[in-house]
């Protein structure tokens, strides 16, 4: 196969957690979050790669990483081969932006309420010089509007975000991303807020956007049904690791985690005739903290194959058990 | 054949804004027996909650009852002083579950406070008994009974929407209504929270109107469902029914946009453009600007609910 794209190695970021005036008057340690603690992956040109686990996971500190609105604690990013984290000059960064944009959970949230849909979209461009005079910038925003269908562009440029309904919010979003032709993509939660049929009408964009244009995707949701409709890959994190990885059907067909299978039994499906059955869920209690990871396998107090002496003692490493279908747990097979 | 808890019918509430009036809930008609579920789904402002919120006798202001009428355990609500509501109606014989609730809990008091107060200054408990309900019903839907002595901030999130539940259920009432209840709550949470929602059902033959806007949530649960469509119900019928044999074009477009876990599906369908404005809501069918089925007549007059089939209504020119 060709290069990846990105190339995420041992990626790690802790927080410091905030302590009170006596616990560092004691000396007490300084605690930290771990969000992000070892993660390893590749993706490919033109594929999206789902990043896929519960809240807290460290699924947006992962994408906001690669774009660079954080620095790694430790771990490397590549991007087509150069190494990220050694961009430090503005000039660096910027041109660095200018390939890898992100996408927001919140389309209410991430436009700014009091610039007009042709400034939200003029923004990018005058960050990066492009466009000469405002007739070719403005070509430039309504080729991106229609891109994203956001149609006949000259009904919609003189308005204010809160004029647009959800879904042409996150089309503008998305549309403000695409306005710079990048190369990378991170999607964080890109339809979560939306009505069904407005996130079926933003996939079906992004698909088409992929088809068309060669977009690559980290796709970052907790709802897995999306994640097989748009994938390629799913990577399913827990606490800050990936603890599943591999082509999205088999993820969904053929898990091989107990966490996966878990996610996977949990995912509510439009069946009503199973309405009266309590639904069986392979997997104790809630997330714990991310401040105080368990020893041994991370999952374990959360496991329900779990073994004394070995999952609560001995970490287990991502292990590519199939072609192509990683997964971290020492009983794979086994249960 | 079971008793029926709750019969609404030509039900109509408007917020009267200073924009216009706002017909949210517009001529609803239905009917619930003891121990069923009713799913309500429906797009973002179609007159969900609106509709919740009515059904308790307390649409919020500027919202008025303007017709129609609401029978719980066959006695009449609608007209009720707000007192008699207060006393004898809302919690005992039909309470809520709120949209965004468990994030409303206030911080500064013990669970067990805020559970008891309305019993001790509503109900004219005394606070032993208050007490002793409170953690009775906190040990029903599965949490330590201790927890009436935790603040909010010590509990997750799944045993906040527990304890949110317990307090619905309090008062024992006939009917509860929740709305989007799991919606808030990561995957595992929700369906180890919709499965304590099927034993209660099932356990105290609670009678539910479940609302969300998740189909695939909604099929976990309800045994009818009613799909709502700009202060309207436009379909309504057992829960098979809805999905596997779909008659409004509204359903079926809302049906074909969830993406499936295990099946392959080639294209995701949508609805293009958003439900209307509900001061000037289209003429005729209020789905026709937005239905690839629209004729001539749809744009002109309104089709009412017709039954199609044993207890499946909807209302569309097409049937
Ligand atoms: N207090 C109010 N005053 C005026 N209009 C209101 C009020 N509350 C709701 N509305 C309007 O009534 C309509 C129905 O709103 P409602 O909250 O019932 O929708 P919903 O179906 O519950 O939506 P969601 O899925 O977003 O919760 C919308 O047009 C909304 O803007
Ligand atoms: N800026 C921050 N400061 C401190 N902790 C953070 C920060 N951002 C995220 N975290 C913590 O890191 C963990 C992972 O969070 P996040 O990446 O947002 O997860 P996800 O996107 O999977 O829900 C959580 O415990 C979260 O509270
Ligand atoms: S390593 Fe042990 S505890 Fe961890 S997932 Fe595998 S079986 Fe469960
Ligand atoms: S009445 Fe007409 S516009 Fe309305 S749903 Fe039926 S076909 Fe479509
Ligand atoms: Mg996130
Ligand atoms: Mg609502």
């Amino acid at each position: 196969m060709a290069e990846p794209i990105l190339k995420v190695e041992n990626l790690k970021k802790y927080f410091p957690l905030k302590r009170g005036l006596l616990a560092s008057l004691r000396g007490e340690p300084e605690r930290f979050v771990h969000a992000v603690d070892g993660v390893n992956f590749e993706i490919y040109k033109q594929q999206v790669f789902a990043l896929v686990g519960e809240s807290g996971c460290g699924k947006s500190t992962t994408g906001r990483l690669i774009v660079k609105l954080l620095e790694p604690t430790d771990g490397k990013i590549y991007l087509e081969g150069q190494d990220v984290t050694e961009v430090r000059t503005k000039e660096e960064v910027l041109a660095y932006r200018r390939k890898v944009q992100m996408i927001f959970q919140d389309p209410f949230a991430s436009l700014n309420p009091r610039f007009r849909i042709f400034d939200v979209l003029e923004e990018p461009l005058l960050i990066h010089g492009i466009g000469e005079t405002r007739a070719e910038r403005e070509e430039l925003i309504y080729k991106a509007l229609e891109m994203v269908k956001v149609t006949p562009p000259e009904d919609y440029v003189s308005r204010f975000p809160h004029m647009l309904s959800g879904g042409q919010r996150q089309r503008v979003a998305i549309a403000r991303a695409l306005i710079l032709n990048p190369t990378f993509i991170v999607a964080d939660e890109p339809v979560s807020m939306l009505d069904v049929s407005i996130r079926a009408e933003i996939l079906e964009l992004m698909k088409d956007l992929k088809d068309r244009m060669g977009v690559t995707y980290l796709y970052i949701t907790h709802d897995l049904s999306t994640a097989r409709y748009f994938a390629d890959w799913i990577a399913v994190m827990y606490l800050g690791r990936i603890v599943e990885m591999g082509p999205a059907k088999r993820i969904i067909d053929n898990p091989l985690h107990p966490y996966t299978r878990a996610l996977l039994a949990a995912v509510p499906e439009p069946k009503p005739e199973r309405r009266n059955v309590i639904k069986e869920l392979p997997i104790r209690g809630e997330v714990p903290s991310a401040v105080e990871i368990p020893p041994g396998c991370r999952f374990h107090p959360r496991c329900i194959y779990a073994q004394k002496g070995l999952c609560d003692v001995e970490q287990p490493k991502l292990v590519e058990y199939e072609h192509n279908h990683w997964a971290e747990c020492h009983l794979v097979g086994k249960f | 054949m079971a008793k029926t808890v709750l019969e609404v019918k030509n039900l109509k509430m408007y917020y009267f804004t200073n924009k216009g009036v706002v017909k949210a809930v517009d001529d609803v008609s239905f009917d619930l027996k003891k121990g069923e579920v009713m799913g309500l789904a429906g797009e973002s402002g179609c007159g969900k909650s609106s509709l919740g919120f009515t059904l308790l006798g307390m649409p919020t202001p500027p919202g008025k009852i303007v017709d129609g009428s609401i029978k719980v355990d066959g006695r009449e609500i609608v007209g009720l002083p707000d007192d008699v509501l207060r006393k004898e109606v809302r919690w005992e014989k039909i309470s809520m579950i709120f949209q965004g609730a468990m994030n409303a809990l206030n911080p500064v008091f013990t669970v067990g406070y805020q559970m008891t107060e309305p019993l001790i200054y509503h109900k004219g408990m005394k606070q032993e008994e208050a007490l002793d309900r409170a953690q009775k019903y906190l040990e029903l839907v599965g949490l330590d009974p201790e927890v009436v002595y935790r603040y909010p901030h010590e509990l997750s999130g799944g045993m906040k929407q527990r304890v949110i539940i317990a307090m619905a259920l309090l008062m024992e009432p006939s009917v509860v209504i929740a709305d989007e209840p799991t919606t808030a709550l990561d995957v595992v949470v929700q369906a180890q929270i919709i499965n304590l929602m099927k034993r209660l059902k099932k356990e105290l033959g609670l009678s539910m109107i479940f609302i969300t806007h998740d189909l695939s949530i909604l099929a976990e649960i309800s045994d009818k469902v009613a799909i709502m469509y700009a202060g309207k119900i436009v379909e309504i019928g057992d829960s098979e029914k809805i999905y596997y044999e779909p008659a409004h074009p509204y359903t079926q477009k809302l049906l074909a946009a969830i993406p499936r876990l295990h099946e392959d599906v080639e294209k995701l369908e949508f609805i293009p453009g958003q439900p209307p404005n509900l001061i000037n809501p289209p003429k005729g069918c209020r789905f026709h600007p937005r239905c690839p089925y629209a004729m001539d007549v749809c744009r002109e007059q309104e089709p009412e609910l017709k039954e199609i089939d044993k207890d499946h209504y909807a209302a569309c020119w097409l049937l």
